[in-house]
């Protein structure tokens, strides 16, 4: 009930869109996004409504934070053992 | 885009920094989302953490949480020739005598359902009442919201039965030897809400929150970061799920929560009441409360089965496999308790998962 999924904009009609989830048509409400959607975007879908727009960035960003962990770990490590 | 948020390298290096932090005394972390149960369970996240590393399940799973009141006040509607949208978790539930599968000799019309939207469709495409079991967390108020907030048809209610996860974050922290050191937070829940709501709880008590995700990176990520934090006795709030949690959460689905709900004391079956968890309509909305429309008073059923560890397990004081019943007298096919009960459920992952996740 607290799991939501990506799916990509294919088309938009008003408050509508239709998402491909892992290459399913459904049709997805825009009404609980605060963002402009647009065809091509990736949505998280919950129970038939979009609740945020990805980005390739973000996903990128959490990468780089499980990185900067791993790092400073890393860099600590190497001074204590100095 | 493909990223690898499996990829094993990673996964050992955060194991590695859990190992430099975690203390001698051990370390109790609760996460609230049967969601993250799954991942941690179906991936043996357990049997790769250091000893002395306690992963536990709070009460994150909105199946378990409704209490026998709503679902009971759902069957006497049937009862009443109303038609129930339920979300198909929901179905199996033992209420006080009665599942909504099985509503007993008298029978009645129980529809299963997606999307809220869904059920205003079925009202929309029939004459008789249909009233929506409106159930789950801050992921499923705005939905709720939105679809009441224009105008839906006349025949058109709901039970609410909406919960909010921060304050049962706090009423854990106020149990006696609660024991917790650290929480990761429901990710989607987070991207409705942001992360603010946990900067007070994380203050209060003193214990590290993050925001977690779902893959198997992002429970070590969330972990490595909490272990961290109560070594260095710095109890942030963290959002561990950028890519899909903003800080400050979405405000639209935020904004319709606010115009239909109002916070209330919230029952939580096998907890009880706790303060301001609960969401019930604002008086410009109630004439969709279908608890007064068709005048319905439940009685407050017995929410606790005898010998059932539920509440136990929902504030993360048992494991499953520590109830007598788990696996013998109570199974997915023929659940006991509400904990044994839909996906989100602890007792019914840990049996899926094999049982004995700590292996
Ligand atoms: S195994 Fe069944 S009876 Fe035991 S705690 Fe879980 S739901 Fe309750």
């Amino acid at each position: 009930m607290c799991l939501a999924i990506p799916g990509e904009v294919l088309t938009i009609d008003d408050n509508l869109a239709t998402v491909d989830i892992n290459g399913v048509e459904q049709e997805v409400r825009l009404d609980t996004l605060p963002e402009e959607a647009d065809k091509g975007d990736y949505l998280l879908v919950h129970t038939g409504f979009a609740i945020k727009k990805l980005s390739p960035e973000e996903a990128k960003e959490t990468l780089d934070l499980f990185d900067e962990l791993i790092e400073i770990n890393r860099e600590m490590d190497e001074e204590s053992e100095v | 885009m493909k990223f690898k948020f499996k990829d094993k390298e990673r996964a050992k290096q955060l194991i590695g920094v859990i190992e430099d932090y975690v203390p001698d005394r051990g370390i109790k972390i609760v996460h609230v989302c049967g969601t993250h149960e799954v991942t941690i369970t179906n991936n043996g996240i357990r049997s790769l953490l250091p000893e002395g590393v306690d992963i536990r399940e709070g009460p994150g799973c909105p199946v378990c949480v409704t209490p026998t009141r709503d679902l009971d006040a759902a069957i006497k509607l049937a009862r009443k020739g109303a038609i129930i949208a339920a979300f198909g978790d929901m179905m199996n539930v033992p209420g006080t005598e009665y599942s909504l599968n099985d509503l007993g000799p008298e029978g009645a019309e129980v529809k299963m359902v997606y999307s809220v939207s869904g059920a205003v469709e079925l009202a929309r495409k029939v004459d008789s009442e249909v009233v929506f079991l409106g159930v789950g967390f801050e992921t499923t108020a705005p939905m709720t919201a939105a679809v009441l907030s224009e105008d839906p048809p006349d025949n058109f209610s709901i039970i609410p039965s909406n919960k909010l996860i921060p304050p049962a974050m706090a009423s854990l922290m106020e149990l006696p030897d609660n024991n917790v050191d650290g929480f990761i937070a429901p990710g989607h829940v987070s991207t409705i809400i942001g992360c603010r709501p946990y900067e007070p709880i994380a203050e209060k008590y003193g214990v590290p929150i993050v925001v977690g995700g779902f893959e198997p990176l992002d429970i070590l990520y969330s972990i490595a970061l909490i272990v961290k934090g109560v070594a260095t006795e710095n109890p942030s709030v963290e959002n561990g799920y950028p890519r899909a949690v903003n800080y400050d959460g979405n405000s639209r689905s935020r904004e319709l929560i606010e115009e239909v709900f109002r916070v209330e004391p919230g029952l939580w079956r096998g907890i009880g009441k706790i303060r301001d968890s609960g969401l019930g309509l604002r008086d410009e909305y109630k004439q969709y409360d279908a608890l007064a429309r068709f005048d319905v008073h439940p009685e407050e059923g017995e929410e606790v089965l005898p010998n059932c560890l539920c509440p136990q397990v929902l504030t993360a004081r048992a494991t499953p496999d520590q109830c007598g019943m788990f696996g013998e007298e109570c199974t997915p096919g023929h659940p006991y308790g509400p904990c044994m009960v839909g996906d989100e459920a602890m007792c019914n992952i840990w049996f899926k998962y094999g049982g004995r996740p700590q292996l």
